[in-house]
């Protein structure tokens, strides 16, 4: 039997009806037709907004649903704590993904029905999809630091984990401490949002103290066992530059928080009094993943098909970022969510359009950590598809970490900074 | 029926003769991993070695240098050795033709 290009169009179309699609495209030079509903404008969601304008020419509308006014990054956040950048330089406005045609609504997303495809915003507004990606990034277990509420983490026992006014308010602690005083932050267990980088903070906290105020401490409380990446590049960071300034506490899980005496208590160790009380709680994939029944990994993360970061319970709605169960080795990095916002983009405009798939990509991911102002270092992987494991696995004999930290690193990692933000939202 | 057509088709595109199915799209996709980096289809703001319209033979020669040690590198030498020689040509190929 031979199928002509006529009889080809037919089964493309079936192919795509069966797939869920509500139109197809003409041979305009758009690719593909329908709406898609991004909720979350970080990393990934700003990405796969971008990405599926530009993969279907223009054919498929991007509706990108976000709460705050302008995307904030949380990579280098730590350098405005340190007072090494401001809050504007890792500040970037929407204003460039309307330019590739995205609709931008600044709004929270209530609930999604995934049933009838809509999701509703906190104004009451109610917006129907074809495909839904889901990129809320983390929300916080408060029960895993008994005392803490998510108002005092609001005022006084602030986590600097969402990049923002967290920030700000973390870095005026820091400069309102006596010299002399303690700066603890205190780690929740793995899996958390990138795992350098409470150990990056230590080190900037640590830099700024020792030329402002010198007498101080910074104290890492870790409920894990061991530093959880680049151990050896920290340890040697915090040797050789921060002697008598950091310590580090492994196996410090809070057993509870007094934030009156400023006072956190652990099951197997002595209490710890501190200044500054930067404690960050466990995490979990964003509220609204758990309202739209996404979450399936131990009631914390969401289980997707990473071929195409389908939800395993839903396949019209994506997950991404770091609300997803992650693939063997796969870091909850801001650049591991852009590699899967690719993923994602490319698997809707396939589906959406009725192309052909193309073979699984190849991912990786490039992380790096200031040490101090000027001195960085990196860790990288690279991940692959494994058909028959059904996951991504890192590839063996690839990837790794920075020799020694050094000043080419610190430029590259702003240099990273700059061009990941610009191919996210620009 | 209809079914059976799919199944048909499926199987007629895996008899196209390339290396990947839908190889440009596999190309395009196999490249913007590397975006991240060093800018949107391969156009860096500056800092990364812009890649569009980087010469197709020079790119591979570069990655197979990297992946050898041949060539220094911060960490693009433990990158390149999470790439196949055809994967490394299909991103080649794509960069190759971006203006």
């Amino acid at each position: 039997m031979t199928i002509n290009r006529r009889e080809f169009l037919k089964v493309s179309a079936a192919g795509a009806a069966a797939a869920g699609v509500v139109g197809l495209s003409g041979c305009t030079g758009a690719k593909g037709s329908g709406n898609v509903v991004v909720i979350g404008g970080g990393y990934g969601g700003a990405t796969v907004a971008k990405y599926v304008r530009m993969w279907s020419d223009g054919g498929i509308n991007v509706t990108l649903i976000e709460r705050n006014t302008n995307f904030v990054s949380c990579p280098m956040s730590n350098l405005v704590l340190a007072g090494e950048k401001k809050l504007e330089d890792i500040t970037v406005s929407y204003e460039g993904l309307k330019k590739h045609g995205v609709r931008v609504i600044q709004g929270d997303v209530t609930a999604v029905d995934a049933d009838k495809r809509s999701v509703k915003l906190a104004n009451g507004d109610t917006i129907t999809y074809d495909r839904l990606v889901v990129s809320p990034g983390i929300d916080f277990m408060w029960e895993s630091v008994p005392g803490l509420t998510p108002e005092l983490a609001n005022t006084k026992i602030l986590h600097g984990w969402k990049a923002g006014p967290q920030t700000v308010a973390l870095k005026k602690q820091l400069e309102d401490m006596k010299d002399g005083g303690v700066f603890a932050i205190a780690i929740p267990k793995a899996p958390y949002r990138c795992p350098p980088g409470p150990y990056e903070r230590a080190c900037l906290v640590a830099h700024y103290l020792k030329a402002k105020k010198p007498k101080s401490k910074v104290l890492i409380l870790d409920a894990n066992d061991d530093v959880q990446s680049k151990k050896g590049l920290f340890m040697a960071a915090w040797k050789d530059l921060y002697a008598g300034i950091i310590e580090y506490r492994p196996k410090h899980e809070i057993s509870s928080l007094d934030a009156n005496s400023m006072t956190l208590k652990f099951e197997f160790a002595d209490a710890v009094k501190a200044d500054v009380l930067n404690v960050v709680p466990g995490q979990k994939a964003g509220d609204i993943a758990k309202q739209a029944g996404l979450v399936t990994v131990n009631n914390r993360w969401c289980g997707v098909d990473w071929r195409t970061t389908q939800s395993t319970v839903h396949p019209t709605i994506h997950v991404i970022g770091d609300a997803t169960q992650p693939a063997p080795g796969m870091p909850k990095s801001g650049h591991m969510t852009t590699q899967h916002a690719k993923i994602a983009a490319a698997a809707i405009v396939s589906l959406m359009s009725g192309e052909q798939p193309a073979d699984p990509m190849t991912i990786a991911n490039t992380c790096y950590s200031y040490v101090d102002g000027k001195q960085a270092v990196h860790v990288a992987s690279v991940h692959t598809y494994d058909a028959k494991e059904k996951t991504f696995k890192t590839v063996a004999g690839s990837g790794g970490v920075s020799a020694a930290r050094n000043e080419i690193e610190g430029k590259y990692a702003w240099a990273w900074a700059k061009n990941v933000w610009a191919d996210a939202l620009l | 029926m209809k079914r059976t057509s799919v199944v048909i088709a499926l199987a007629l595109f895996g008899l196209t003769g390339s290396a990947f199915a839908n190889e440009a799209n596999y190309g395009r996709n196999m490249a913007s991993a590397c975006s991240s980096c060093h800018g949107t289809n391969g156009k860096s703001v500056g800092g990364m070695e812009a890649l569009a319209g980087y010469p197709k033979d020079k790119l591979v020669k570069a990655l197979k240098d990297f992946r050898e040690g041949a060539k220094p590198a911060t960490v693009m030498h433990q990158l390149a050795k999470g790439y196949t020689d055809a994967q490394v040509e299909a991103i080649a190929t794509f960069y190759a033709a971006q203006k």
